[in-house]
Protein backbone atom coordinates (compact mmCIF):
# COMPACT_ATOMS: atom_id res chain seq x y z
CA UNK A 1 0.00 0.00 0.00
CA UNK A 2 1.55 3.28 -1.03
CA UNK A 3 2.72 5.61 -3.73
CA UNK A 4 4.22 4.14 -6.86
CA UNK A 5 7.73 4.81 -5.51
CA UNK A 6 6.85 2.98 -2.29
CA UNK A 7 5.28 0.12 -4.25
CA UNK A 8 8.31 -0.32 -6.51
CA UNK A 9 10.88 -0.17 -3.72
CA UNK A 10 8.70 -2.34 -1.50
CA UNK A 11 8.20 -4.96 -4.22
CA UNK A 12 11.94 -5.11 -4.76
CA UNK A 13 12.56 -5.61 -1.03
CA UNK A 14 9.68 -8.01 -0.56
CA UNK A 15 8.16 -5.97 2.25
CA UNK A 16 6.15 -2.75 2.54
CA UNK A 17 8.14 0.46 2.87
CA UNK A 18 7.08 3.97 3.85
CA UNK A 19 8.39 7.37 2.87
CA UNK A 20 11.09 8.52 5.24
CA UNK A 21 12.75 5.21 5.98
CA UNK A 22 16.25 4.51 4.72
CA UNK A 23 16.69 1.23 2.88
CA UNK A 24 19.48 -0.70 1.24
CA UNK A 25 17.99 -2.03 -1.95
CA UNK A 26 19.26 -4.32 -4.75
CA UNK A 27 19.86 -2.56 -8.04
CA UNK A 28 18.71 -4.06 -11.34
CA UNK A 29 20.74 -1.85 -13.65
CA UNK A 30 23.77 0.37 -13.12
CA UNK A 31 24.93 2.89 -15.74
CA UNK A 32 27.79 5.32 -16.16
CA UNK A 33 28.85 7.33 -19.22
CA UNK A 34 32.02 8.63 -20.85
CA UNK A 35 32.33 11.63 -18.53
CA UNK A 36 31.50 9.87 -15.26
CA UNK A 37 33.05 6.43 -15.84
CA UNK A 38 36.67 7.54 -15.18
CA UNK A 39 35.72 8.61 -11.64
CA UNK A 40 33.75 5.39 -11.19
CA UNK A 41 36.79 3.42 -12.31
CA UNK A 42 39.00 5.31 -9.84
CA UNK A 43 36.56 4.63 -7.01
CA UNK A 44 36.33 0.91 -7.79
CA UNK A 45 40.10 0.70 -8.01
CA UNK A 46 40.39 2.47 -4.66
CA UNK A 47 37.93 -0.04 -3.26
CA UNK A 48 39.84 -2.93 -4.82
CA UNK A 49 36.62 -4.47 -6.05
CA UNK A 50 35.21 -5.91 -9.27
CA UNK A 51 31.80 -5.13 -10.72
CA UNK A 52 29.61 -7.67 -8.96
CA UNK A 53 27.00 -8.20 -11.68
CA UNK A 54 28.57 -7.38 -15.08
CA UNK A 55 25.32 -8.41 -16.77
CA UNK A 56 23.47 -5.62 -14.95
CA UNK A 57 26.12 -3.01 -15.76
CA UNK A 58 26.29 -0.79 -18.82
CA UNK A 59 28.65 1.94 -19.92
CA UNK A 60 27.38 4.43 -22.51
CA UNK A 61 29.49 6.88 -24.53
CA UNK A 62 27.13 9.74 -25.23
CA UNK A 63 28.39 13.01 -23.77
CA UNK A 64 31.33 13.68 -26.11
CA UNK A 65 31.17 10.82 -28.57
CA UNK A 66 32.81 10.61 -31.03
CA UNK A 67 35.56 12.31 -29.02
CA UNK A 68 35.99 15.98 -29.86
CA UNK A 69 39.27 16.53 -28.02
CA UNK A 70 42.30 14.53 -26.94
CA UNK A 71 41.13 14.74 -23.33
CA UNK A 72 37.75 13.29 -24.30
CA UNK A 73 39.48 10.53 -26.26
CA UNK A 74 41.49 9.69 -23.16
CA UNK A 75 38.27 9.43 -21.17
CA UNK A 76 36.97 6.98 -23.75
CA UNK A 77 40.17 4.95 -23.45
CA UNK A 78 39.74 4.81 -19.71
CA UNK A 79 36.09 3.83 -20.15
CA UNK A 80 36.94 1.03 -22.56
CA UNK A 81 39.65 -0.28 -20.22
CA UNK A 82 37.11 -0.26 -17.40
CA UNK A 83 34.58 -2.22 -19.46
CA UNK A 84 37.23 -4.78 -20.35
CA UNK A 85 38.71 -5.12 -16.88
CA UNK A 86 35.34 -5.66 -15.27
CA UNK A 87 33.91 -7.76 -18.11
CA UNK A 88 30.95 -5.40 -18.34
CA UNK A 89 28.41 -6.91 -20.68
CA UNK A 90 27.61 -3.78 -22.67
CA UNK A 91 29.38 -0.71 -23.96
CA UNK A 92 26.80 1.27 -25.93
CA UNK A 93 27.72 4.06 -28.31
CA UNK A 94 24.46 4.46 -30.20
CA UNK A 95 22.91 7.42 -28.39
CA UNK A 96 21.98 9.02 -25.10
CA UNK A 97 21.98 6.57 -22.20
CA UNK A 98 18.47 7.36 -21.02
CA UNK A 99 17.16 6.67 -24.52
CA UNK A 100 19.23 3.63 -25.51
CA UNK A 101 18.93 1.68 -22.25
CA UNK A 102 15.16 1.30 -22.73
CA UNK A 103 15.62 0.70 -26.46
CA UNK A 104 17.98 -2.20 -25.71
CA UNK A 105 15.43 -3.74 -23.35
CA UNK A 106 17.54 -3.11 -20.26
CA UNK A 107 14.81 -1.37 -18.24
CA UNK A 108 11.59 -3.00 -17.07
CA UNK A 109 8.71 -1.74 -14.94
CA UNK A 110 9.47 -2.26 -11.25
CA UNK A 111 13.25 -2.12 -11.73
CA UNK A 112 15.60 -0.10 -9.57
CA UNK A 113 17.97 1.80 -11.87
CA UNK A 114 20.99 3.82 -10.74
CA UNK A 115 22.92 5.96 -13.19
CA UNK A 116 25.86 8.34 -12.91
CA UNK A 117 23.87 11.07 -14.63
CA UNK A 118 21.18 13.29 -13.19
CA UNK A 119 18.76 12.64 -16.06
CA UNK A 120 18.62 8.92 -15.23
CA UNK A 121 15.16 9.81 -13.88
CA UNK A 122 13.98 9.72 -17.53
CA UNK A 123 13.58 5.94 -17.25
CA UNK A 124 10.85 6.34 -14.65
CA UNK A 125 8.63 6.64 -17.73
CA UNK A 126 8.64 2.82 -17.80
CA UNK A 127 7.46 2.38 -14.22
CA UNK A 128 11.00 1.87 -12.92
CA UNK A 129 12.46 3.70 -9.94
CA UNK A 130 15.38 5.34 -11.70
CA UNK A 131 17.62 7.86 -10.05
CA UNK A 132 20.82 9.73 -10.77
CA UNK A 133 23.78 9.57 -8.44
CA UNK A 134 27.42 10.55 -8.36
CA UNK A 135 30.27 8.37 -9.51
CA UNK A 136 31.12 7.04 -6.05
CA UNK A 137 27.52 5.98 -5.35
CA UNK A 138 27.51 4.31 -8.74
CA UNK A 139 30.84 2.61 -8.01
CA UNK A 140 29.32 1.20 -4.82
CA UNK A 141 26.31 -0.01 -6.81
CA UNK A 142 28.67 -1.67 -9.33
CA UNK A 143 30.71 -3.29 -6.56
CA UNK A 144 27.92 -4.46 -4.28
CA UNK A 145 24.82 -4.67 -6.48
CA UNK A 146 22.99 -2.46 -4.02
CA UNK A 147 22.41 1.15 -3.09
CA UNK A 148 21.08 3.06 -0.13
CA UNK A 149 18.27 5.53 -0.35
CA UNK A 150 15.69 7.26 1.70
CA UNK A 151 12.24 6.22 0.47
CA UNK A 152 10.94 9.52 -0.90
CA UNK A 153 7.73 11.35 -0.27
CA UNK A 154 5.72 11.88 -3.45
CA UNK A 155 4.22 14.83 -5.27
CA UNK A 156 1.34 13.75 -7.50
CA UNK A 157 1.02 15.61 -10.79
CA UNK A 158 -2.45 14.76 -12.09
CA UNK A 159 -2.99 15.37 -15.78
CA UNK A 160 -6.48 15.98 -17.17
CA UNK A 161 -7.87 16.89 -20.58
CA UNK A 162 -5.92 16.97 -23.83
CA UNK A 163 -3.36 19.11 -25.60
CA UNK A 164 -4.48 21.75 -28.06
CA UNK A 165 -2.62 21.85 -31.42
CA UNK A 166 1.14 22.58 -31.24
CA UNK A 167 1.20 22.16 -27.46
CA UNK A 168 3.05 19.10 -26.17
CA UNK A 169 4.58 17.33 -23.17
CA UNK A 170 7.49 19.81 -23.07
CA UNK A 171 5.14 22.75 -22.61
CA UNK A 172 3.36 20.74 -19.92
CA UNK A 173 6.51 19.95 -17.96
CA UNK A 174 7.74 23.55 -18.20
CA UNK A 175 4.43 24.56 -16.60
CA UNK A 176 4.80 21.87 -13.91
CA UNK A 177 8.36 23.01 -13.12
CA UNK A 178 7.13 26.61 -12.97
CA UNK A 179 4.48 25.67 -10.41
CA UNK A 180 6.59 23.38 -8.24
CA UNK A 181 9.84 25.35 -8.47
CA UNK A 182 13.42 24.30 -9.14
CA UNK A 183 13.82 22.79 -5.68
CA UNK A 184 10.15 22.16 -4.85
CA UNK A 185 10.47 18.40 -5.26
CA UNK A 186 13.85 18.04 -3.57
CA UNK A 187 14.43 14.52 -2.17
CA UNK A 188 10.94 13.56 -3.44
CA UNK A 189 9.38 11.47 -6.18
CA UNK A 190 7.14 13.09 -8.79
CA UNK A 191 4.40 10.69 -9.87
CA UNK A 192 2.36 11.48 -12.97
CA UNK A 193 -1.25 10.30 -12.91
CA UNK A 194 -4.64 11.30 -14.27
CA UNK A 195 -7.09 10.63 -17.05
CA UNK A 196 -4.80 12.18 -19.68
CA UNK A 197 -1.96 9.77 -18.99
CA UNK A 198 -3.13 6.82 -21.13
CA UNK A 199 -3.05 9.19 -24.11
CA UNK A 200 0.51 10.31 -23.49
CA UNK A 201 3.03 8.40 -25.58
CA UNK A 202 6.15 6.81 -24.09
CA UNK A 203 8.25 9.66 -25.48
CA UNK A 204 5.97 12.20 -23.78
CA UNK A 205 6.28 10.34 -20.50
CA UNK A 206 10.06 10.30 -20.86
CA UNK A 207 10.03 14.09 -21.30
CA UNK A 208 7.93 14.46 -18.13
CA UNK A 209 10.11 12.14 -16.03
CA UNK A 210 13.32 13.61 -17.49
CA UNK A 211 12.62 17.06 -16.10
CA UNK A 212 11.58 15.83 -12.65
CA UNK A 213 15.21 16.40 -11.73
CA UNK A 214 14.84 20.08 -12.64
CA UNK A 215 12.52 20.28 -9.63
CA UNK A 216 15.16 18.60 -7.47
CA UNK A 217 13.36 15.25 -7.50
CA UNK A 218 14.96 11.91 -6.76
CA UNK A 219 12.68 10.25 -9.31
CA UNK A 220 9.94 10.93 -11.81
CA UNK A 221 7.65 7.98 -12.34
CA UNK A 222 4.67 6.80 -14.38
CA UNK A 223 2.87 3.51 -13.72
CA UNK A 224 3.43 1.08 -16.58
CA UNK A 225 0.32 0.33 -18.65
CA UNK A 226 -0.60 -1.36 -21.93
CA UNK A 227 1.24 1.32 -23.87
CA UNK A 228 4.41 0.51 -21.91
CA UNK A 229 3.95 -3.20 -22.52
CA UNK A 230 3.48 -2.59 -26.25
CA UNK A 231 6.61 -0.38 -26.43
CA UNK A 232 8.72 -2.95 -24.59
CA UNK A 233 7.45 -5.87 -26.65
CA UNK A 234 10.26 -7.42 -28.63
CA UNK A 235 12.85 -5.50 -26.62
CA UNK A 236 12.91 -7.56 -23.44
CA UNK A 237 11.62 -11.01 -22.61
CA UNK A 238 11.39 -10.78 -18.83
CA UNK A 239 7.96 -11.09 -17.20
CA UNK A 240 6.73 -7.56 -16.49
CA UNK A 241 5.60 -6.34 -13.06
CA UNK A 242 2.94 -3.72 -13.68
CA UNK A 243 2.81 -2.02 -10.30
CA UNK A 244 0.31 0.68 -9.40
CA UNK A 245 0.05 3.09 -6.51
CA UNK A 246 -2.19 1.51 -3.87
CA UNK A 247 -4.21 3.90 -1.73
CA UNK A 248 -1.31 6.36 -1.86
CA UNK A 249 -0.67 9.23 0.47
CA UNK A 250 0.78 12.16 -1.50
CA UNK A 251 2.50 15.10 0.12
CA UNK A 252 1.02 17.41 -2.50
CA UNK A 253 -1.17 17.11 -5.59
CA UNK A 254 -0.87 19.44 -8.54
CA UNK A 255 -3.62 19.21 -11.17
CA UNK A 256 -2.87 20.38 -14.70
CA UNK A 257 -5.55 20.84 -17.36
CA UNK A 258 -3.81 20.13 -20.64
CA UNK A 259 -6.38 22.14 -22.60
CA UNK A 260 -5.38 25.30 -20.75
CA UNK A 261 -1.70 25.09 -21.71
CA UNK A 262 -0.01 27.07 -24.44
CA UNK A 263 3.52 26.96 -25.89
CA UNK A 264 6.00 27.81 -23.14
CA UNK A 265 9.49 29.30 -23.02
CA UNK A 266 11.95 29.62 -20.15
CA UNK A 267 14.48 32.45 -20.19
CA UNK A 268 17.80 31.93 -18.37
CA UNK A 269 19.15 31.24 -15.86
CA UNK A 270 16.61 29.18 -13.88
CA UNK A 271 14.33 26.45 -15.18
CA UNK A 272 11.26 27.40 -13.18
CA UNK A 273 10.65 30.78 -14.85
CA UNK A 274 8.44 29.48 -17.66
CA UNK A 275 6.06 31.84 -19.45
CA UNK A 276 3.98 31.80 -22.64
CA UNK A 277 6.05 31.99 -25.83
CA UNK A 278 3.95 34.92 -27.04
CA UNK A 279 5.41 37.09 -24.26
CA UNK A 280 8.89 36.74 -25.74
CA UNK A 281 7.87 36.47 -29.39
CA UNK A 282 10.16 38.38 -31.72
CA UNK A 283 13.33 38.08 -29.63
CA UNK A 284 16.24 37.47 -31.99
CA UNK A 285 18.14 34.19 -31.81
CA UNK A 286 21.62 33.06 -32.88
CA UNK A 287 21.19 29.30 -32.73
CA UNK A 288 18.43 26.71 -32.47
CA UNK A 289 19.07 23.21 -31.15
CA UNK A 290 16.61 20.31 -31.30
CA UNK A 291 17.60 17.14 -29.45
CA UNK A 292 18.73 15.76 -26.03
CA UNK A 293 17.28 13.23 -23.59
CA UNK A 294 14.42 15.68 -23.11
CA UNK A 295 13.35 16.08 -26.74
CA UNK A 296 15.47 14.12 -29.22
CA UNK A 297 12.93 11.42 -30.03
CA UNK A 298 11.07 10.46 -33.19
CA UNK A 299 7.93 12.48 -32.40
CA UNK A 300 10.13 15.55 -31.83
CA UNK A 301 11.79 15.06 -35.21
CA UNK A 302 8.36 14.55 -36.80
CA UNK A 303 7.19 17.89 -35.41
CA UNK A 304 10.31 19.73 -36.51
CA UNK A 305 10.21 18.17 -39.97
CA UNK A 306 6.51 18.98 -40.40
CA UNK A 307 7.17 22.64 -39.73
CA UNK A 308 10.44 22.97 -41.64
CA UNK A 309 9.72 20.80 -44.70
CA UNK A 310 10.04 22.88 -47.83
CA UNK A 311 11.31 25.95 -45.97
CA UNK A 312 14.75 27.33 -45.12
CA UNK A 313 15.88 28.06 -41.59
CA UNK A 314 16.70 31.71 -40.91
CA UNK A 315 19.27 30.97 -38.24
CA UNK A 316 21.87 28.23 -37.71
CA UNK A 317 20.02 25.16 -36.51
CA UNK A 318 21.32 21.87 -35.17
CA UNK A 319 19.33 18.66 -34.71
CA UNK A 320 20.67 15.62 -32.88
CA UNK A 321 18.66 12.40 -32.64
CA UNK A 322 18.68 10.86 -29.17
CA UNK A 323 19.67 7.47 -30.57
CA UNK A 324 20.60 5.56 -33.69
CA UNK A 325 17.15 3.93 -33.60
CA UNK A 326 15.53 7.38 -33.69
CA UNK A 327 17.95 8.47 -36.42
CA UNK A 328 17.18 5.47 -38.63
CA UNK A 329 13.43 5.83 -38.18
CA UNK A 330 13.64 9.55 -38.94
CA UNK A 331 15.63 8.73 -42.08
CA UNK A 332 13.09 6.17 -43.25
CA UNK A 333 10.21 8.56 -42.64
CA UNK A 334 11.88 11.39 -44.53
CA UNK A 335 12.27 13.69 -41.52
CA UNK A 336 16.04 13.91 -41.87
CA UNK A 337 15.74 14.81 -45.54
CA UNK A 338 13.22 17.56 -44.67
CA UNK A 339 15.52 18.97 -42.00
CA UNK A 340 18.72 18.79 -44.02
CA UNK A 341 16.86 20.28 -46.98
CA UNK A 342 15.82 23.16 -44.74
CA UNK A 343 19.45 23.84 -43.88
CA UNK A 344 19.59 22.09 -40.50
CA UNK A 345 22.89 20.52 -39.43
CA UNK A 346 21.93 16.99 -38.37
CA UNK A 347 24.60 15.51 -36.11
CA UNK A 348 25.24 11.94 -34.97
CA UNK A 349 23.23 10.66 -31.96
CA UNK A 350 24.27 11.70 -28.45
CA UNK A 351 23.99 14.59 -26.02
CA UNK A 352 25.14 17.04 -28.69
CA UNK A 353 25.72 20.68 -27.75
CA UNK A 354 23.71 20.40 -24.49
CA UNK A 355 27.01 20.27 -22.58
CA UNK A 356 28.74 23.07 -24.41
CA UNK A 357 31.62 20.93 -25.56
CA UNK A 358 31.01 20.17 -29.24
CA UNK A 359 28.59 20.36 -32.18
CA UNK A 360 27.42 23.92 -31.56
CA UNK A 361 29.21 25.71 -28.74
CA UNK A 362 27.94 29.26 -28.09
CA UNK A 363 30.15 32.34 -28.29
CA UNK A 364 30.02 35.45 -26.07
CA UNK A 365 26.56 36.98 -25.85
CA UNK A 366 24.94 34.48 -28.21
CA UNK A 367 21.36 33.42 -27.61
CA UNK A 368 20.20 29.83 -28.17
CA UNK A 369 16.67 28.48 -28.29
CA UNK A 370 16.75 24.78 -27.50
CA UNK A 371 14.69 21.75 -26.55
CA UNK A 372 17.09 20.98 -23.67
CA UNK A 373 16.15 20.75 -20.00
CA UNK A 374 18.62 23.22 -18.48
CA UNK A 375 19.28 26.89 -19.10
CA UNK A 376 22.09 27.35 -16.59
CA UNK A 377 24.45 30.20 -17.41
CA UNK A 378 27.31 29.08 -19.63
CA UNK A 379 26.09 25.52 -20.04
CA UNK A 380 26.35 25.62 -23.84
CA UNK A 381 29.53 27.65 -24.02
CA UNK A 382 30.60 31.16 -23.12
CA UNK A 383 29.31 32.31 -19.73
CA UNK A 384 27.67 35.35 -21.33
CA UNK A 385 25.64 33.22 -23.75
CA UNK A 386 21.96 32.57 -23.08
CA UNK A 387 19.80 29.45 -23.24
CA UNK A 388 16.02 29.58 -23.74
CA UNK A 389 14.10 26.33 -23.25
CA UNK A 390 11.18 25.44 -25.52
CA UNK A 391 9.32 22.55 -27.18
CA UNK A 392 10.41 21.06 -30.53
CA UNK A 393 7.52 22.89 -32.26
CA UNK A 394 8.57 26.26 -30.85
CA UNK A 395 12.22 25.51 -31.66
CA UNK A 396 11.36 24.71 -35.29
CA UNK A 397 9.11 27.76 -35.64
CA UNK A 398 11.87 29.90 -34.16
CA UNK A 399 14.41 28.38 -36.57
CA UNK A 400 12.22 29.33 -39.49
CA UNK A 401 11.93 32.99 -38.48
CA UNK A 402 15.22 33.52 -36.63
CA UNK A 403 13.16 35.03 -33.84
CA UNK A 404 11.26 33.41 -30.99
CA UNK A 405 8.01 32.31 -32.58
CA UNK A 406 4.82 30.72 -31.31
CA UNK A 407 4.34 27.66 -33.55
CA UNK A 408 0.59 28.31 -33.73
CA UNK A 409 1.35 31.38 -35.81
CA UNK A 410 2.73 29.23 -38.61
CA UNK A 411 -0.07 26.71 -38.91
CA UNK B 1 40.51 31.14 12.13
CA UNK B 2 38.88 30.90 8.76
CA UNK B 3 37.17 33.09 6.23
CA UNK B 4 33.55 32.58 5.29
CA UNK B 5 32.80 32.68 1.56
CA UNK B 6 29.22 33.71 1.04
CA UNK B 7 27.19 32.42 -1.92
CA UNK B 8 23.55 32.96 -2.89
CA UNK B 9 20.67 30.61 -3.58
CA UNK B 10 20.65 27.81 -6.16
CA UNK B 11 24.36 27.70 -6.96
CA UNK B 12 24.39 24.88 -9.51
CA UNK B 13 27.08 22.38 -10.40
CA UNK B 14 27.84 24.19 -13.67
CA UNK B 15 28.72 27.23 -11.55
CA UNK B 16 30.81 25.20 -9.12
CA UNK B 17 32.73 23.75 -12.04
CA UNK B 18 31.76 24.27 -15.69
CA UNK B 19 31.29 21.14 -17.77
CA UNK B 20 34.32 21.82 -19.94
CA UNK B 21 36.60 21.10 -16.96
CA UNK B 22 35.09 17.68 -16.36
CA UNK B 23 37.45 16.00 -18.76
CA UNK B 24 39.98 15.58 -15.99
CA UNK B 25 40.08 13.91 -12.61
CA UNK B 26 43.25 15.78 -11.65
CA UNK B 27 42.41 17.32 -8.31
CA UNK B 28 44.55 20.43 -8.56
CA UNK B 29 43.18 21.25 -12.03
CA UNK B 30 39.65 20.86 -10.69
CA UNK B 31 40.50 23.06 -7.73
CA UNK B 32 41.81 25.84 -9.96
CA UNK B 33 38.53 25.81 -11.91
CA UNK B 34 36.30 25.95 -8.82
CA UNK B 35 33.74 28.77 -9.26
CA UNK B 36 35.88 30.02 -12.15
CA UNK B 37 33.01 31.96 -13.73
CA UNK B 38 30.84 32.74 -10.72
CA UNK B 39 33.72 34.03 -8.59
CA UNK B 40 36.95 34.06 -10.57
CA UNK B 41 38.98 35.24 -7.57
CA UNK B 42 37.90 32.33 -5.38
CA UNK B 43 40.38 29.62 -6.34
CA UNK B 44 43.36 31.94 -6.02
CA UNK B 45 42.38 33.39 -2.65
CA UNK B 46 40.69 30.62 -0.69
CA UNK B 47 42.73 29.20 2.18
CA UNK B 48 42.58 25.67 3.58
CA UNK B 49 40.06 25.60 6.42
CA UNK B 50 37.82 28.33 4.98
CA UNK B 51 34.09 27.63 4.88
CA UNK B 52 31.44 28.21 2.25
CA UNK B 53 28.14 29.55 3.56
CA UNK B 54 25.57 29.35 0.80
CA UNK B 55 21.89 29.89 0.13
CA UNK B 56 19.31 27.20 -0.48
CA UNK B 57 19.66 24.31 -2.94
CA UNK B 58 23.45 24.52 -3.14
CA UNK B 59 24.82 22.12 -5.76
CA UNK B 60 21.62 21.62 -7.75
CA UNK B 61 21.94 20.36 -11.30
CA UNK B 62 24.09 17.59 -12.67
CA UNK B 63 25.44 14.49 -10.92
CA UNK B 64 29.07 15.46 -11.52
CA UNK B 65 31.28 14.59 -8.56
CA UNK B 66 33.77 17.01 -10.00
CA UNK B 67 31.81 19.69 -8.12
CA UNK B 68 32.60 18.13 -4.75
CA UNK B 69 36.15 17.25 -5.76
CA UNK B 70 36.81 20.80 -6.93
CA UNK B 71 35.65 22.26 -3.61
CA UNK B 72 37.66 19.67 -1.69
CA UNK B 73 40.72 20.45 -3.76
CA UNK B 74 40.61 24.07 -2.63
CA UNK B 75 40.90 22.94 1.00
CA UNK B 76 37.49 24.25 2.04
CA UNK B 77 36.57 22.67 5.36
CA UNK B 78 32.81 22.68 5.00
CA UNK B 79 29.82 23.90 3.04
CA UNK B 80 26.90 25.15 5.11
CA UNK B 81 23.53 25.84 3.47
CA UNK B 82 19.83 25.72 4.34
CA UNK B 83 19.45 22.93 1.77
CA UNK B 84 21.46 21.12 -0.90
CA UNK B 85 20.85 19.63 -4.31
CA UNK B 86 20.15 15.97 -3.66
CA UNK B 87 22.96 14.42 -5.66
CA UNK B 88 25.56 16.96 -4.55
CA UNK B 89 24.61 16.22 -0.95
CA UNK B 90 25.09 12.48 -1.42
CA UNK B 91 28.34 13.04 -3.26
CA UNK B 92 29.64 15.25 -0.47
CA UNK B 93 28.81 12.64 2.18
CA UNK B 94 30.23 9.82 0.07
CA UNK B 95 33.49 11.65 -0.55
CA UNK B 96 33.95 13.04 2.95
CA UNK B 97 33.28 16.74 2.24
CA UNK B 98 31.48 18.21 5.24
CA UNK B 99 28.12 19.49 3.95
CA UNK B 100 25.76 20.55 6.70
CA UNK B 101 22.24 21.92 6.62
CA UNK B 102 21.69 25.00 8.72
CA UNK B 103 18.82 27.46 8.65
CA UNK B 104 20.18 30.45 10.54
CA UNK B 105 23.31 31.61 8.73
CA UNK B 106 21.93 34.91 7.44
CA UNK B 107 24.34 36.91 9.62
CA UNK B 108 27.38 35.43 7.95
CA UNK B 109 28.69 37.91 5.37
CA UNK B 110 31.27 37.33 2.67
CA UNK B 111 34.63 37.69 4.37
CA UNK B 112 33.37 37.21 7.93
CA UNK B 113 36.15 35.68 9.99
CA UNK B 114 34.94 32.62 11.81
CA UNK B 115 35.95 29.58 13.80
CA UNK B 116 34.44 26.30 12.61
CA UNK B 117 34.28 23.00 14.47
CA UNK B 118 33.33 20.31 11.94
CA UNK B 119 32.73 17.67 14.60
CA UNK B 120 29.95 19.68 16.20
CA UNK B 121 28.88 21.57 13.10
CA UNK B 122 29.50 24.72 15.11
CA UNK B 123 30.37 28.08 13.55
CA UNK B 124 31.14 31.29 15.46
CA UNK B 125 32.30 34.73 14.38
CA UNK B 126 35.63 36.02 15.61
CA UNK B 127 34.59 39.63 16.03
CA UNK B 128 31.37 39.10 17.96
CA UNK B 129 29.11 36.65 19.67
CA UNK B 130 27.05 35.38 16.78
CA UNK B 131 27.14 31.64 16.22
CA UNK B 132 25.21 28.75 14.77
CA UNK B 133 25.01 25.00 15.02
CA UNK B 134 24.16 23.02 11.90
CA UNK B 135 21.66 20.18 11.88
CA UNK B 136 23.21 16.74 12.45
CA UNK B 137 23.45 14.44 9.44
CA UNK B 138 20.74 11.79 8.94
CA UNK B 139 21.61 8.46 10.56
CA UNK B 140 22.84 6.55 7.53
CA UNK B 141 24.81 9.56 6.30
CA UNK B 142 26.38 9.82 9.74
CA UNK B 143 27.48 6.22 9.46
CA UNK B 144 29.14 6.99 6.12
CA UNK B 145 30.71 10.18 7.44
CA UNK B 146 31.95 8.26 10.48
CA UNK B 147 33.94 6.03 8.17
CA UNK B 148 35.26 9.02 6.22
CA UNK B 149 33.30 8.15 3.10
CA UNK B 150 31.20 5.43 1.53
CA UNK B 151 34.13 3.56 0.00
CA UNK B 152 35.71 3.24 3.44
CA UNK B 153 32.39 2.00 4.80
CA UNK B 154 32.10 -0.65 2.08
CA UNK B 155 35.74 -1.61 2.55
CA UNK B 156 35.19 -2.07 6.27
CA UNK B 157 31.97 -4.05 6.02
CA UNK B 158 32.01 -5.68 2.58
CA UNK B 159 28.75 -4.11 1.48
CA UNK B 160 26.24 -1.44 2.43
CA UNK B 161 23.91 -3.85 4.09
CA UNK B 162 26.86 -5.44 5.84
CA UNK B 163 27.39 -2.12 7.59
CA UNK B 164 23.96 -2.27 9.17
CA UNK B 165 24.20 -5.20 11.51
CA UNK B 166 20.84 -5.70 13.11
CA UNK B 167 18.51 -3.14 14.48
CA UNK B 168 19.89 -0.16 12.60
CA UNK B 169 16.59 0.50 10.91
CA UNK B 170 17.88 -0.30 7.47
CA UNK B 171 16.32 -3.46 6.14
CA UNK B 172 18.24 -5.52 3.65
CA UNK B 173 16.82 -6.60 0.34
CA UNK B 174 16.49 -9.98 -1.26
CA UNK B 175 19.19 -11.18 -3.56
CA UNK B 176 21.80 -10.58 -0.89
CA UNK B 177 22.32 -14.14 0.21
CA UNK B 178 25.45 -14.80 -1.74
CA UNK B 179 27.69 -14.90 1.28
CA UNK B 180 29.91 -12.02 0.24
CA UNK B 181 29.20 -9.77 3.15
CA UNK B 182 29.53 -10.25 6.83
CA UNK B 183 27.36 -8.46 9.28
CA UNK B 184 28.98 -5.92 11.49
CA UNK B 185 29.21 -7.61 14.89
CA UNK B 186 28.25 -4.36 16.57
Amino acid sequence: MGTLAEEVIGARLGRPVKAGETVVVPVDLVMSHDTTTPLVADALAALGRQVRHPDRAVVVFDHISPAATIAAAQQHQKGRAFVEEHRIARLLTDGISHQVLPEHGLVAPGDIVVGADSHTVTMGAFGAFATGMGSTDVAVAYATGETWLRVPETIEVRLEGQFTPWVCAKDLILEVVRRIGSDGARYQSVEYTGSALPELQIGDRMTLCNMAVEMGAKAGIVAADQLTVAWLQGRLDRPLRLLQAQDPSYRRTEVVQLDSLEPMVVAPPTVDAGRPVRELAGLSVDQVFIGTCTNGRLADFATAAALLHGHQVAVRTIAVPASREVYLAALRLGYIESLVGAGVAVESPGCGPCLGRHKGVLGPGERAVTTMSRNFRGRMGDPTSEIYLVSPATAAATAMRGRITDPRELS
Amino acid sequence: MARAWRFGDSVNTDQIIPGRFNVTTDRSELGRACFVELRPEFAGSVQPGDVIVAGSDFGCGSSREHAVLAIQATGVAAVLAPSFGRIFYRNAINLGLTALECADADWVADGTEVVFDPGRGFLREIAGARQLTARPLPAFAQRIAGHGGVLELVRAHGSLQGSCGSGCGVEVGMNNNEGESENDPR
